[in-house]
């Protein structure tokens, strides 16, 4: 780009000499550093529009990546800390802006914004990272791993001779790197057991490198990134976003009964914006055996093509992508009833039975009803007397201050025997049998009533036990990502601590790093006796009461139907008991949080 | 020699004697894991934090921690149990842990799989069994060994009881210990009297001590650190011959770490045996290689410093001089299997374990049928050195019931199997320790059927070949005295070691570095061949490829010859 046309110049809000000034500026400047340019001016304008000062010169360098060497080591027995600490050391000692990070430390997400990057690590057994750089290890050999255009690296592998996957980590991370779009400074160093002999030379010439790309870096401004957004499509429940599945892994132990999966979808693109708290609704697809099986039971042809409201498709695809076959409704059943002329069913139908009838809704699924009571059904009148099928909402499990472009759920996989054959949640096991790579139809759905507090110096106490941690997984990213210096307290429970004590990991660093403050647990079936959350609740009492009344926010997520009730009479025992009031002072005092916006519930 | 402490070093000296934060950790549920300095006290407690490694990446990608898992091991002198004893331990192993007991190189039990919280539980169990499991692990002197010969029963019960005494001898005298796990009182101040031969910080490194009783080495007495020769005339306990410096750990790929022979220190009469041997002790203790744990064993600190400056080193401290050794020699390093009569006219089974694997698996009940003897007999149990184990002090009349409940569940290996079955260690290995490079016990059956089926092809069925492997080159199953050793590189890699004694007096030798199974049996293939065609009447096979030179003769033997000058 040559310079500016003046009509382009002419249609800013410039006065007219400095516009001629950045022309002049600009005049000759290259593609990299024009787009450096418009990012340090995005810079400067939000900060204006903050009422902000302007950053001083020398705060922006030191914020600047480029202005950083970072080290990563992954090491099992100790010599690729060893040596990349030495490096750290001594780039130190050269006045070089350095961070030394452990690869589990790594943050994924800063792997795009690094510009040089050490890498020093070893290679374990027949070609195995060390067990502290798996993840970062997988997530660079991964789909995920950023383009990285504007890094420079260079990698040191140590390694056995003697094993026929001599540095095979070192070499697989210095290839794929390269592959990524990085910049070899220089050739990778493979270290035998005589580590030094190769890695002293290396590290020396690491640090000479260092020292080279850093001092030729310009100063830098703090530059926003100015890739713009996707034309922010307006996707809906109606219209919802194919998301790509990126992963779909199960969190509970093989040898635990309930599968759970932590789903990660990619909203990349999309413009999809969600909130922690909100949910995620997801269009599920019938399973197909399950479809079959409704087919066979009514001796249907699933080619057949069946019309309704102006809409023309074959049964089979009515079935599993439009109809209801999960959930019955009173409605079918009176269709069915009907239908099938049986004395019984019709017996159930009577207001007086409305227990037994509910008990059957409960219970049975379509294809149970179908087995149970024959009848005659045609595709059209079948396709007609059935719901439509609905979308199923999920807690969010992520922030986008941490996760970027991705959405995040934990879904417990429904399936269980019943009646003589395997029954399953349409949804959950409609996104358990996901492959990654795989699309799934979903839409944001706003949860305004469940919202962190807007004051960040507010404490919160979040319950949830099960998948009903989800949307705490969010908070707890959130209010760390946002920097809120109030109190995050976790209660959770699930039957086995050993078997889905879900996102154990990541509740184990968020103690660790300050993000969670106080994490309570109850297991319930590791001991003779039950124990769940609501007993933590008021063994805890004490300290409850006292963060309620320094005014802390109370969230509850999870089963509606026993969960949050026992959850309630709890908090209601803990305000009675140590704060002195009665019991309908007490109701009083925990309604009144509700009111006040303190105390928001999601159970399902 | 300046060099810095170990951070080993800094928790033990920390620790306010092995405290540390062990009751915190046990208390913490948010973890089945306990601090990482904790893992380092622990062991002195005689428990190791382990993880199922097979689960280990599985885990990970499931956001759950490893599952953590304790093994608990005994202190269990000599490896004798009651019957009463046994049932108790049968008991914890289903209660507590992964419902099998495991018999170990050391003449002591190991429970796997015991979760933190049932680890109190489990160690007032076993405490409530009359055993403790103080030092079975850790910086200190651990279980003494003896030799489990039942042969001269009489000189076997002297020797017995000398090294009973000497493990109190050198039992720490830490009261964290009953503070933590028995939920005793703390005892305000009084600390610093607590280790009158240890010390704060203890030893540099483990310390094993063993007896011995010719002419069977089935202790392999010059793999320890201290190992007491009896010197046995006209039936009598003369004393003992010493011998210090040997140990069997190595690194890979370090060559400042070997696996050792010991040496010869001389002779002490029994009344002396405390006294030489917390000389020994404190010798090592006030000059062993704090800084590198490594090349911190007793071996490092003679082969650096000499045997003639520590045997002035202990003689100073012991203020005589220590007489001469007698000499010894040894024939044979194995079990021996079947019915032996004692001298006092008891009979006495040794059965052979796999592996030291008491388990119902495989189509064999041996936890159950060990259960039923140990209801019924009233003698007691001895593990041997060889993961085997002795139904000791049998009346003559009562052999028979015992013999029925031996056939009804398979425990009659020892009937069928051939020698190189008989004979074979393996340690643990994976998927519980956290050392293991490669498979080791789980891998012994398939390793020894197809060896097996090479020494059929050769005529060799019944050469009594000793076998060991080893899942890393620490060395639990002493695998450097093996005439043939698997010692763990990989999954499914191994040094291919050669050419010990089957005496435990001449160790092995790296033969082939780093090689699969394939290239293993190959190898074995080639040099049974050659064993078969070109042996002398009565050679083992170590023996063999060391005239053959397929082994090159070593620097080191301690040998009787040795021992005169």
């Amino acid at each position: 780009m040559p310079a500016l046309p003046a009509s382009s110049v002419a249609s800013v809000p410039l006065p007219e000499d400095r516009s001629a000034e950045i022309v002049r500026l600009l005049d000759g400047l290259d593609a990299p550093a024009l787009w450096w340019f418009s990012g340090y001016a995005a810079a400067l304008a939000s900060h204006a529009a903050a009422g902000t000062r302007l950053p001083a010169p020398a705060a922006a360098r030191e914020a600047a990546p480029l202005e950083r060497l970072t080290i990563v080591y992954g090491s099992q027995t100790g010599n690729a800390r060893r040596l990349a600490e030495k490096l750290a050391r001594d780039a130190e000692h050269a006045g070089l802006a350095v961070r030394l990070l452990r690869a589990d430390a790594y943050p994924q997400r800063e792997l795009a914004a690094e510009r040089l990057l050490y890498v020093v690590i070893s290679t374990q057994g027949d070609g195995d990272p060390p067990d502290d750089a798996r993840g970062l290890v997988d997530f660079i050999a991964g789909r995920r791993a950023p383009r990285l255009a504007e890094l420079k690296y260079a990698v040191l592998g140590l390694g056995d001779s003697s094993y026929p996957q001599f540095c095979a980590i070192g070499r697989r991370l210095d290839a794929r790197l390269a592959e990524l779009g990085a910049t070899r400074l220089f050739a990778a160093g493979e270290a035998d057991l005589d580590v030094d002999t190769v890695a002293v030379p290396w590290l020396e010439r690491a640090l000479g490198a260092a020292r080279e790309a850093l001092k030729s870096t310009a100063p830098r401004a703090t530059v926003t990134p100015l890739r713009p957004h996707a034309a922010t499509a307006e996707w809906s429940r109606e219209r919802p976003y194919a998301a790509e599945l990126l992963t779909n892994q199960r969190i509970t132990a093989r040898d635990g009964t309930r599968d759970v999966r932590h789903l990660e979808l990619s909203l990349d693109g999309s413009g999809l914006l969600y909130e922690p708290g909100d949910a995620l609704g997801v269009w599920p697809t019938n399973p197909p055996a399950l479809v079959e099986a409704v087919l066979q039971a009514l001796r249907l042809d699933g080619e057949a093509p069946v019309a309704l409201a102006g809409e023309t498709r074959p049964l089979r695809a009515w079935l599993g992508e439009k109809r209801e076959l999960t959930r019955l409704s009173r409605p079918f059943v009176a269709a069915h009833a009907a239908q099938a002329r049986d004395a019984r069913l019709n017996r159930l139908l009577a207001p007086d039975r409305a227990g037994e009838l509910a008990a059957l809704l409960d219970t049975h699924q379509l294809i149970d009803l179908l087995r149970a009571f024959p009848a005659d059904w045609d595709g059209d009148e079948l396709v007609a007397a059935l719901r439509p099928l609905t979308p199923r909402l999920y807690s969010i499990a992520s922030s986008r201050r941490v996760v970027g472009d991705e959405v995040h759920l934990a879904v417990a996989n429904v399936e269980y025997e019943a009646f003589g054959s395997l029954h399953q949640g349409a949804a959950s096991a409609y996104l358990a049998a996901r492959a990654e790579g795989a699309q799934v139809p979903v839409f944001v759905e706003p949860n305004e009533r469940f919202r962190l507090p807007k004051d960040g110096l507010r404490d919160v106490v979040m319950i949830g036990p099960g998948t009903g941690v989800a949307p705490f997984r969010a908070f707890v990213q959130e209010r760390s990502a946002a920097g809120a210096r109030g109190r995050n307290w976790l209660f959770f429970g699930n039957p086995h601590f050993d078997r889905d004590f879900l996102y154990q990991a990541e509740w184990q660093a968020a103690l660790k790093s300050g993000a969670l403050h106080r994490l309570d647990l109850a297991f319930s079936r590791d001991q003779a006796e039950k124990l769940y959350v609501q007993q933590r609740l008021r063994e805890h009492g004490r300290a409850l009461y006292d963060w309620l009344e320094n005014g802390a926010h109370v969230y509850v997520c999870g089963d509606a139907k026993r969960m949050a009730r026992d959850v309630h009479a709890a908090l209601v025992d803990v305000v009675a008991a140590h704060g002195g009031r009665g019991r309908e002072q007490a109701e009083e005092y925990v309604n009144a949080l509700q009111q006040q916006g303190r105390y928001a519930r999601d159970v399902y | 020699m300046n060099a810095p402490p170990s951070p080993v070093e800094t928790i033990k000296r920390e620790s306010r004697y092995l405290r540390g934060t062990l009751a915190e950790s046990l208390a913490d549920p948010v973890t089945g894991a306990i601090a990482d300095s904790d893992t380092q006290l622990i062991k002195f407690h005689g428990s190791y934090q382990q993880d199922d490694r097979d689960l280990r990446e599985e885990r990970r990608r499931q956001k759950l921690e490893p599952a953590y898992r304790f093994m608990i091991r005994t202190r269990l002198p000599g490896g004798v149990v009651t019957p009463a004893q046994w049932l108790k331990l049968d008991a914890i192993a289903a209660t507590y842990a992964n419902g099998t007991l495991r018999l170990t190189t050391r003449q002591a039990f190991q429970f796997h799989g015991v979760v933190k919280r049932d680890l109190r539980r489990t160690m007032q169990a076993i405490n409530a069994s009359l055993i403790d499991t103080v030092a079975a692990c850790g910086d200190v002197n651990r279980n003494v060994m003896v030799a489990a010969n039942p042969l001269e029963s009489r000189v076997h019960a002297r020797v017995y009881d000398w090294a009973a005494r000497l493990s109190e001898r050198l039992k720490p005298k830490m009261r964290a210990y009953y503070e933590i796990w028995l939920g005793e009182e703390r005892v305000a101040g009084g600390e610093g009297a607590y280790e009158p031969v240890y010390g704060a910080t203890y030893l540099p490194r483990k310390f094993k001590v063993a007896f011995a009783v010719p002419p069977v080495n089935d202790v392999d007495v010059l793999a320890h650190d201290l190992g007491f020769v009896a010197v046995v005339e006209r039936g009598g306990l003369l004393g003992f011959d010493v011998t210090v410096g040997g140990g069997m750990g190595a690194t890979h790929g370090d060559d400042a770490t070997y696996p050792r022979l010991a040496d010869v220190l001389g002779f002490v009469a029994p009344e002396q045996l405390l006294a030489v041997a917390e000389a020994v002790v404190a010798t090592q203790r006030d000059f062993g290689d704090r800084s590198e744990r490594r090349h911190a064993r007793l071996k490092y600190t003679i082969a650096e410093r000499g045997i003639g400056w520590f045997r002035r080193e202990v003689e100073r401290r012991l203020g005589f001089a220590l007489l001469p050794a007698r000499g010894f020699a040894f024939a044979s390093q194995g079990d021996r299997f079947g019915w032996t009569e004692g001298e006092d006219g008891r009979w006495h089974l040794t059965l052979r374990i796999e592996a030291g694997r008491v388990a119902d698996r495989d189509g064999r009940a041996l936890l159950t049928g060990l259960r039923e003897i140990a209801r019924v007999h009233e003698g007691d149990f001895r593990l041997t050195p060889n993961q085997n184990l002795i139904v000791a002090g049998v009346a003559a009349a009562r052999r028979e019931a015992i013999d029925a409940l031996v056939a009804r569940h398979g425990l009659d290996l020892f009937r069928r199997a051939a020698p190189l079955r008989l004979n074979a260690l393996a340690c643990v290995a994976l998927p519980t320790c956290a050392l293991a490079m490669a498979e080791a016990e789980r891998y012994l059956p398939d390793l020894l059927a197809k060896t097996e089926a090479l020494l059929a092809a050769h005529g060799l069925e019944d050469a009594p070949i000793s076998l060991r492997v080893s899942g890393c080159p620490n060395g639990c199953s002493r695998p450097y005295l093996a005439e043939i050793a698997l010692v763990g590189k990989a999954p499914g890699r191994y040094n291919l070691m050669l050419g010990a004694d089957a005496r435990g007096q001449r160790l092995n030798q790296l033969h082939r570095e780093n090689v699969d199974e394939a290239a293993i049996l190959a190898e074995l293939d080639a040099l049974f061949s050659r064993y078969a065609a070109e042996r002398e009447d009565g050679e083992g096979f170590g023996d063999f490829l060391l005239r053959a030179g397929v082994v090159a003769p070593r620097r080191r033997v301690t040998t009787p010859t040795e021992i005169a000058t």
